[in-house]
């Protein structure tokens, strides 16, 4: 086959190995860095499933008072802490109890670390406009990329289970904490960093008096948002086997039944509801 | 007295972005400064902007030291040079913070923190308080960030709110409180460190008018008790006469004018200063020692102390020039002090200081229906009948008028 006679043919013979160097790509971390993985992979399990076993230990209706209390105590609402607890009701009530207990575990821990990854990088980015330049494009490209593609290579790296379901969550969440955090330090009124400054402040003393208490509402909004979006990755954790809310639906989807589909479904919605209207910020809260 | 800060031939120029040429830029821009262009030459030239230029002021220790210009004429860019919000091209800022004399023209960041906190304060047009925080929080800034311990800390603040008058709000938001309320908070902010240097960049301008006024006569009654140094910004000349001992008139960023109000008011440098104070109120500005007709003028031909229009008074003084008695057509005519806030009998004379304002004075023309004296430590000086007091009105600030009273001086 030449170029010239037949083109088409020429260039789709040459393919470039794209594909080939990602495999060599992932196969060559897995192999350098397995005992790094594992560890990892360990670690976040432990946890995970320490946390999960835990919540389990306590009778499941204790537990929904619980949260209906501390529904109260964040909320100061009767009638909001009356909502969850007969949602938590309603969920018991569908035998969902046990998915839901691991769905809560998955997004605490991924809250925590996108919290703990995105706010700091957000901050740096916010006081490095080169360094923002170069994570913008990354960030672009976490939260396009289908969630299933990065999927592939944390199963390969970190197994089924738990584990890879928490890595794809903070891959795909973690660019909002970073985004808010960015946009609340960069938007910090000028007048209140010179204030901080013309009274002797440090650059540390500036970010924790003045930077992170301004940006505060917004970095919260960013709070609000990783819940929800760690919620939406329920169904595609269920995927690579991580349990939770997410598996019956996958299970109904697999062998078509309209019914569990449903309620599984509706289970989802009301957690989402339930943790929206919690960590909802109060408009008050935004001058505190 | 010594200086309280001192600038010598300093050049606050703006590189706007910094890229490569930057630097290039800069020498360029300083050697067109330096070869007379003006700012709008440079600009064009270089992209870069001349903030200040060839400023060369010294504020004396305890002293109310006005900036006054027009909107972008280098006041801001000046007082920010003091506590290192800008940092100055060319040149030399000292400022004595204690025994010591901290040179600000590069001071390394512990230094500059140091002296920030400890030495020179500021109080913002737009307040700059936290908003998260509440008014005594605010008040805390400072202290805090010298690591004060926190009952410590609080006696100090509580002190400072207790004088300007919100020891009340102390537990309320900033945002709860009025516009003049935050700037006393700015203001307590700025005071509780106890600085040497107090900066103050058009403090009031965000304030109604009657709130203004009344902010600047309690910092000037604040003045008298702490005696700080104040460098203070103002674009409005009633402000300025009206607070400062000394103004400096900028102008596109040079100081064009230092001096004493009745200097810049009487003895205009240049016709942008004269074109400004035509633009006065001659009531809060002219004093009484400057538009007074002085005493050797009122000596008629036969060696009496004649004044009026209808030369119908007749001063008796004694050999050191006190008065011993006032007479109006061959009959003795009372004279006294007035006090502030006393109304003065009609048909008396008073007797005021060369420091009246010509406020002051009209009120009391107007009250005794007689001309005004002027005393110093006892000794008449002068006198001013109506005559003056129009002229004063009408003419303060135009040429005439000017070699008049330079004249006289
Ligand atoms: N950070 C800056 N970067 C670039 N140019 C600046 C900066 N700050 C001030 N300038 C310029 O310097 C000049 C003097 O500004 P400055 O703020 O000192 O004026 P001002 O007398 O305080 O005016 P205003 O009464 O409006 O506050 C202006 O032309 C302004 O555009
Ligand atoms: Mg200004």
């Amino acid at each position: 086959m030449t170029l010239l006679a037949h083109p088409e043919t020429w260039i789709t013979d040459h393919a470039i190995p794209v594909g080939t160097w990602s495999t060599d790509f992932v196969n060559f971390v897995k192999n350098n860095f397995q005992g790094f993985f594992d560890g990892l992979s360990n670690v976040l399990g432990f946890l995970l499933d320490g946390t999960t076993s835990l919540l389990h230990a306590v009778p499941a209706l204790l537990l929904i008072v619980i949260f209906a209390a501390l529904t109260y105590a964040f909320k100061r609402s009767w009638r909001m802490a009356l909502f969850v607890f007969a949602a938590l009701l309603f969920i018991l009530n569908q035998g969902y109890w046990d998915r839901t207990l691991e769905t809560i575990s998955l997004i605490v821990y991924a809250t925590i670390a996108c919290m703990a990854i995105g706010v700091p990088i957000g901050i740096a980015a916010a006081h490095r406009p080169a360094l923002y330049r170069v994570l913008r494009p990354v960030l672009d490209m976490m939260q396009t990329l289908p969630t299933f593609v990065y999927l592939i290579p944390t199963l390969v790296l970190f197994g089924l289970g738990s584990v890879p379901g928490l890595i794809s969550a903070i891959v795909f969440v973690v660019p909002t904490p970073i985004r808010l955090t960015y946009i609340g330090i960069s938007n910090v009124p000028r007048p209140l960093i010179e204030a901080g400054q013309a009274f002797g402040a440090s650059p540390t003393e500036l970010l924790w008096k003045v930077e992170i208490p301004a940006a505060l509402p917004t970095i919260l909004a960013g709070l609000t948002q990783v819940i929800m979006l760690s919620l939406s990755m329920v169904v595609i954790a269920a995927l690579v086997g991580a349990g939770g809310l997410g598996e019956p639906v996958v299970e109904a989807m697999e062998t078509v039944q309209i019914g569990k589909g449903f309620t599984s479904g509706l289970a989802i919605v009301i957690v989402a509801v339930i943790l929206d209207r919690v960590f909802r910020p109060n408009k008050e809260s935004s001058s505190a | 007295m010594s200086f309280a800060a001192k600038f010598e031939a300093v050049d606050i120029l703006f590189p706007g972005s910094a890229d490569r040429g930057a630097r290039a830029r800069m020498q360029t821009a300083l050697a067109a400064l330096d070869a007379g262009k003006t700012r709008n030459d440079i600009i064009g030239l270089t992209g870069i902007v001349v903030g200040a230029a060839d400023v060369n002021l010294e504020i004396e220790q305890g002293e109310i030291f006005v900036l006054m210009g027009l909107s972008g004429s280098g006041k801001t860019t000046v007082l920010r040079a003091l506590n290192g919000l800008n940092t100055i091209s060319r040149g030399r800022i000292t400022i004595r913070h204690g025994d010591e004399l901290v040179d600000m023209s590069n001071p390394p960041p512990a230094t500059l923190r140091r002296l920030r906190n400890q030495a020179v304060s500021m109080v913002f047009q737009q307040f700059a308080l936290l908003p998260w925080r509440t008014v005594r929080r605010n008040v805390e800034l400072g202290l805090e960030l010298r690591k004060m311990k926190p009952a410590e800390m609080r006696a100090a603040v509580d002190q400072w709110l207790d004088r300007v008058g919100l020891l009340q709000w102390a537990d309320k938001h900033a945002s709860e409180l009025s516009g003049g309320m935050q700037q006393r908070v700015g203001l307590a902010r700025a005071l509780v460190t106890n600085p040497d240097i107090l900066l103050m960049d058009e403090p009031f301008s965000a304030l109604d008018p009657l709130i203004r006024n009344k902010l600047q006569d309690e910092l000037l009654q604040l003045q008298r008790t702490v005696q700080k140094t104040i460098i203070f910004v103002t674009h409005d000349l009633d402000e300025a006469l009206k607070i400062g001992n000394r103004i400096a008139i900028m102008k596109d960023g040079r100081v064009i004018q230092v001096g004493k109000p009745e200097d810049i008011v009487l003895r205009p440098a240049t016709d942008y200063v004269a074109e400004f104070v035509a633009h006065m109120n001659p009531l809060t500005a002219i004093r009484a020692a400057s538009l007074m007709r002085p005493i050797e003028a009122l000596r008629a031909a036969d060696g009496v102390h004649r004044f009026n229009d209808h030369q119908d008074y007749v001063l008796h003084l004694d050999t050191s020039g006190q008065l011993i008695a006032l007479h109006r057509d061959g009959a003795a005519s009372p004279f006294h002090q007035p006090q502030p806030g006393v109304r003065c009998p009609p048909g008396s004379t008073g007797i005021v200081t060369g420091q009246h304002l010509l406020k002051d004075i009209v009120e009391i023309r107007q009250q005794t229906t007689r001309p005004v004296l002027v005393a110093d430590n006892g000794r008449i000086v002068g006198c001013i009948g109506t005559t003056e007091i129009l002229d004063a009105l009408t003419q303060a600030g135009r040429a005439d008028y000017r070699d008049n009273t330079a004249a006289l001086n």
